[in-house]
């Protein structure tokens, strides 16, 4: 049974004039992890704000679990772990005395609250910079403490905005490695520019540009929109573009730049065994046959290129 | 919720050098005048034979001590409520406390609790150095309750008023030095009208609402206008706040 964690419903929120984000909507269920693409400036961190209750929208409406942001704040509110851009940290603070001042604000009963500090101190690996003082910790830590600070209280949502920014790489392993775990007991939304990482750790991908959902899916949408049914094709004396087309499936030839074509077939025909035969009875000198993955990155341009023109 | 957020501005400003520097200074300050008035009780009171002339020790020593003690609150409050709000919006950790499950109202009367615990730690010395000449003299505990409470109001009444102050800047120097400056204008307001002493801008003056507790009388109206400048202000935070999250 799949419970729905977030609803959100046309969204809209108008900064003296100008829409930063214009109707979205979309809702996200128990165990997902949502990740939010976008270029900057895009709305990603508006929507989140308005999501968490920090920032009231013009229009729409959020809910958290079936109850509503706007109505009933305080308990839609206790649901909500929150890692805004800038991690919240009380410098002055040593780690322990900020994680127990968060656990008791967001309502941990007093027995649990040790309890609570030392499981997520060791979730977030910070249990060697419990009495440091927050201050002095390098920026990875840093985001580390803002990280634990969410999820503290085991919220039913946890949303993260830009949780692996100025990390070093294997402390980015260890983040995102972190928010898959998460992903299994909460419902997790992530923002980032970072592509390949939502490939890795999303379920479910939004894509947004200037303030319009313009992609909202599966991952796997994404990825096949990805493959896009081509091949990459090398061969040493490579025959005429007409001798190619009449291999059946193959819809398209193009010779690429490098010396390799790329041959388009039609959905479902994958020519590959058609091709390695012929290339191999006439002596095309096949030396590499792989499909071609169009980058995330292209996909992405795409997506928002269409929009621009639309 | 409310004391939570008290414990941890306490917490805060015991964390940093500030609030220990603050109190022992204070406390030296206090300890002084108390010291020099006890000194020089002896010495005035030894010349006035008549008895007409004569003065209690509680009366004495409280006018110095809680008259100096009334005034150093005017510097020392817009330097502890300068950074309540204004540092946290520099450092955005109010964000902290927005997605936490408070309403805005608690946050902010948590904040004014939390720095009120801190300031009526100052007060409670105060009493307690008065007190303490109960033992060599039969003090009159009734004006040193009027005095406490009349700077308890007044203190409050800064405090509520800086923290408002705090929460329109980012910068909490702008913040101390715009409170110092409407706070001594309104102490001091009556000074400068004192060609009509019954008008209504003297009335605002918080020197006025403060001079009957200093005499020993509680009066109603005085706890009514203080409680009214407090909540008048508190409000208005709270209203800055909300706008906030409104605009964004």
């Amino acid at each position: 049974m799949t419970t729905i964690t977030v609803e959100a419903s046309n969204l809209t929120r108008i900064y003296g004039g100008r829409e930063a984000v214009s109707d979205v909507s979309f809702t996200l269920s128990k165990g997902e992890v949502l990740g939010f693409l976008g270029p900057n400036g895009a709305g990603k961190s508006t929507t989140m704000k308005m999501l968490t209750g920090n920032l009231a929208p013009s229009g729409g409406a959020v809910k958290i679990c079936g109850i509503d942001m706007m109505e009933n704040p305080k308990e839609a509110k206790a649901l909500i772990g929150y890692l805004p851009e800038v991690p919240p940290l009380y410098r002055e603070l040593n780690v322990d005395e900020f994680l127990t001042v968060a656990a008791r604000l967001h309502r941990v009963s007093g027995k649990h609250i040790k309890k609570a500090v030392q499981r997520v101190k060791e979730r977030c690996g910070l249990t060697e910079m419990s009495k440091r003082l927050i201050e002095n910790l390098s920026k990875g830590y840093q985001q580390r403490v803002g990280i634990a600070q969410a999820i503290v209280h085991n919220p039913m949502v946890v949303i993260l905005d830009e949780p692996t920014v100025g990390l070093d790489p294997i402390q980015i392993r260890d983040i995102r490695a972190l928010i898959k775990e998460l992903g299994g007991e909460h419902s997790v939304i992530l923002s980032t520019h970072i592509l390949p990482e939502v490939e890795m750790i999303c379920d479910h991908v939004q894509i947004i540009h200037k303030g319009n959902l313009v992609f909202n899916g599966a991952i796997d949408v994404l990825r096949q929109q990805r493959h896009g049914n081509k091949l990459l094709l090398g061969l040493s004396n490579p025959p005429s573009h007409k001798v190619l087309l009449k291999i059946p499936g193959v819809v398209g030839v193009d010779a690429l730049p490098s010396g390799l074509l790329r041959v388009a077939y039609a959905e479902g025909q994958m020519p590959t065994e058609a091709l390695v035969q012929a290339a191999v009875s006439k002596g095309w000198g096949l030396h590499q046959i792989n499909p071609d993955q169009t980058s995330l990155e292209e996909v992405f341009v795409q997506l928002t290129f269409q929009e621009q023109a639309a | 919720m409310i004391i939570n957020i008290a414990r941890k501005e306490l917490k805060s400003l015991f964390a940093s050098p500030m609030g220990w520097i603050i109190l022992a200074l204070l406390l030296f300050v206090f300890g002084t005048y108390f010291f020099q008035g006890v000194d020089q009780y002896f010495q005035v009171m030894s010349g006035s034979i008549r008895p007409e002339e004569r003065q209690g020790v509680t009366e004495f020593v409280g006018q110095n001590l809680f008259g100096i003690a009334s005034f150093v609150m005017l510097f020392a409050v817009p330097l502890l409520t300068m950074r309540l709000i204004s540092e946290e919006r520099r450092s955005q950790t109010l964000t902290f406390l927005f997605s936490a499950p408070l309403s805005l109202t608690e946050i902010v009367l948590g904040k004014f609790l939390g720095l009120m615990s801190f300031l009526t730690i100052l007060i409670v010395f105060i009493v307690l150095m008065m007190v303490s000449l109960n033992i060599w003299a039969d003090i009159d505990y009734g004006y040193v309750l009027a005095n406490s409470l009349g700077i308890w109001l007044l203190v409050a009444s800064f405090s509520a008023l800086g923290i408002y102050v705090s929460s329109l800047t980012k910068q909490p120097i702008v913040a101390g030095i715009i409170t110092f400056i409407a706070l001594f204008a309104l102490l001091i307001l009556d000074k400068f009208l004192a060609n009509t002493p019954n008008g209504p801008m003297t009335y605002l003056s918080l020197m006025r609402h403060f001079q009957p507790f200093s005499r020993g009388l509680l009066d109603t109206g005085d706890f009514v206008y203080f409680l009214l400048f407090i909540i008048t202000f508190l409000t208005l935070t709270v209203r800055r706040l909300d706008a906030d999250r409104l605009r964004g």
